[in-house]
């Protein structure tokens, strides 16, 4: 209760007249949810949130160098770059990644690829469409003799971070080869910016494949693919498939909860999932700002669900919700050393 | 009468006095006005040296750690932070290189036919057209070109190139397919009709400014309209067609949003121009606020240096081409 009581004090110290705005920069792939999320807050409490969705790279730079009250990135920080920098990191919201296909005469969720398939594709191995090893997973399914075109995304991205995890999870020849990072050395294929891009390349080009954001994949009315799991089972990608794989994923295994859903274990898990998350200072120098970002951080999970549902996001599990907030409680500190954050129960 | 002497004496000087005043005023505001312009001029240089400072101090992190290597190495590798700039320099220039020899020779035949051929009538809406093309945002080509242009270039165009030459040894590679529809020969002709603006309106002003007489004499003496471009036209006005060839040249060196949608940003050099490449400022906006790790950073930086290198050689060798010119001619 007094920690509740600092928090809102201090808020009304830094905030008079006019709430100064809570500001963060970084991460692509959540800016559509974190925009709706800010838009409603601001009607609700007339704190308003200026996000600049710069890419990941880039929101990481910014809270660094202290520019923002928090950055936000779709590739975790490791334990140790947290803890020499001083940064508590924790997961926003998820959302799915898909392949998606353009073949004539199949229809979405006609195809079925595992990851090691879907890793030769992308490795440039398996050059053509009716090549046996995809032929193997789609006996009813009428392949073409026709070239494989593989399209990319060309600027470092966090859906390509999480795509290539995966890939080096279920091939070492990936791993090996090309690696995980946010841009890679493709071995083939065409790099197209953004997902927008990659989406409309693959709507245009016949015998191509590609990989987006679900919400592209589901505007775009593009052919995605079912993927088989890591239990061995034949999943679509379906919100109810990445809360699956959320809700199976030990976030206390790594610091900061910067566990990639990638590969998840369970029957119904889609393999392919991703979460977004948040970075601030655990001391901030402006502890005011941090406490009122923390608010809304508070508020988006409490009521953001249903948005980000909307926008085909996936909101976070309960249990990790309470975890997160039992964290911020004990570790986000002003300067006296009072918690910026008070969990209500 | 002393009196009036007196006055007399006291008016001049102070008319004098006045007048010195005004002088020294003009003086100042002269003095202050020279300065001023001189100012001016002198940031401009200190911005330009800025610039390169502030380039060369980002890029040497990247230039220590590959040394002459980055400029001839290929391997473009993020994870492993191994970087070669060879492959956007080398689509830098193809696609320049591309889009000049198109822009170059439809330029100057539109300028020429609106100074020379055109109808009065015709003159004003042409000219109007091609002012718009210039003012069209670089953003609103790359996406036309993506949309519109590269799936007609891949549906309709590609298929009969490859076709065309197919069967003959140079071209069949430099043809090759498979036709994506984007690649280093769909940014090369989007260029071309960015800086075809460029050429034509300032061939366009400066073939206007060709005095009457010397053409009308050439007529007299029964040249064609095409030996009066040909030897009055042309040479009257080539330091001004170079100049506006230059500006086409750099705008299409340093093009980056509409090049992006296009080029398919693979860091390959391929024999074949429909293959997907990648350009030097296409990479850098492309991959810089996801550049994570100083060394990555410090390459997209030493990338932003060669395209400053590379432009600052090519305004360059115009200058002396210029001045050779005028030697010649005497």
């Amino acid at each position: 209760m007094h920690a509740f009581a600092v928090a809102a004090l201090s808020a009304f110290i830094a905030a008079p007249a006019g709430a100064a705005d809570i500001s963060g920069a970084g991460a692509t792939f959540p800016y559509p949810i974190y925009a709706k999320w800010a838009d409603a807050y601001k009607k609700e409490t007339g704190v308003g949130l200026n996000y600049q969705s710069i890419g990941s790279g880039g929101g990481i730079k910014q809270i660094k160098a202290k520019t923002v009250t928090f950055g936000a990135s779709d590739a975790p920080l490791p334990g140790k770059e947290l803890d020499e920098s001083g940064l508590a990191q924790f997961p926003m919201v998820m959302g799915g990644i898909v392949p998606v296909v353009n073949l004539e005469g199949v229809k979405p969720g006609d195809l079925t690829l595992d990851g090691p398939t879907l890793a030769r594709i992308f490795l440039g191995e398996i050059k053509s469409w009716d090549d046996p090893a995809i032929a193997k997973l789609n006996a009813g399914v009428k392949l073409p003799k026709q070239a494989i075109a593989i399209v990319h995304r060309s600027d470092g991205s966090g859906t390509t971070y999480n795509f290539a995890y995966y890939l080096g999870d279920v091939s070492p020849e990936w791993k090996s080869k090309v690696g995980v990072n946010t841009a890679l050395e493709w071995p083939a294929g065409i790099g197209a910016k953004g997902n927008e891009g990659v989406a409309n390349n693959v709507a245009n080009t016949k015998g191509s494949i590609g990989y987006v954001e679900y919400a592209y994949a589901k505007q775009n009315k593009l052919t995605y693919t079912k993927m088989i799991n890591k239990d061995g089972k034949t999943v679509a990608p379906t919100a109810a498939a990445f809360q699956a794989a959320a809700a199976n994923a030990n976030w206390k295994s790594q610091p900061g909860y910067g566990v990639i859903l990638a590969n998840q274990p369970g029957a119904e898990s889609w393999p392919m999932t991703a979460a977004t998350w948040i970075l601030l200072y655990k001391k901030p120098q402006d502890a005011a700002s941090t406490a009122e970002a923390l608010k809304f951080f508070a508020w988006s999970y409490a009521k953001g669900g249903k948005m980000a549902e909307e926008l085909d996001y996936v909101p976070m599990p309960a249990n990790v919700v309470k975890d997160v907030q039992n964290t911020w409680a004990s570790e986000v500190k002003d300067a006296s050393g009072k918690s910026l954050y008070a969990v209500m129960n | 009468m002393v009196d009036v002497a007196l006055h007399g004496g006291a008016a001049v000087t102070a008319e004098v006095e006045s007048r010195s005043r005004v002088l020294g005023r003009l003086r100042l505001t002269d003095a202050a006005f020279r300065n001023l312009t001189r100012a001016a001029a002198l940031a401009v240089l200190a911005i330009l040296g800025g610039v390169m400072l502030s380039l060369v101090s980002g890029a040497l992190p990247a230039l220590r750690e590959f040394g002459f290597n980055f400029l001839i190495e290929e391997r473009w590798n993020p994870v492993t932070e191994k970087f070669g700039a060879i492959a956007p320099i080398y689509g830098t220039v193809v696609t320049s290189f591309i889009a000049m020899l198109i822009a170059v020779p439809v330029g100057l035949m539109i300028a020429m036919f609106l100074t020379e051929l055109c109808p009065m009538r015709l003159r004003r809406p042409i000219g109007i057209a091609i002012e718009l093309l210039a003012g069209i945002p670089s953003i609103i080509y790359g996406i036309w070109g993506l949309f519109v242009f590269a799936p007609f270039l891949q549906q309709y165009v590609q298929p009969a190139l490859i076709a065309a030459f197919g069967e003959i040894p140079i071209l069949s590679t430099l043809f090759a397919g498979p036709p994506y529809g984007i690649g280093v020969l769909t940014a090369g002709l989007i260029l071309a009709i960015m800086v075809l603006p460029f050429i034509t309106s300032i061939s366009r002003d400066v073939f206007d400014a060709v005095p009457p007489m010397l053409k009308e004499s050439a007529y007299g003496l029964g040249c064609t309209t095409w030996e009066v471009i040909r030897y009055v036209v042309l040479p009257y006005t080539r330091v001004g067609v170079i100049g506006g060839i230059m500006l086409g040249l750099g705008r299409a060196l340093g093009e980056t949003m509409a090049v992006t949608f296009v080029i398919g940003n693979a860091h390959k050099i391929s024999g074949s121009i429909l293959a997907p490449g990648t350009t030097i400022s296409a990479t850098i906006a492309n991959e810089f606020t996801e550049a994570v790790g100083d060394l990555y950073t410090s390459a997209l930086i030493a990338l932003g240096l060669i395209l400053f290198v590379i432009t600052f050689i090519v305004l360059a060798f115009a200058r002396y081409m210029l001045l050779r010119i005028e030697k010649r001619i005497g």
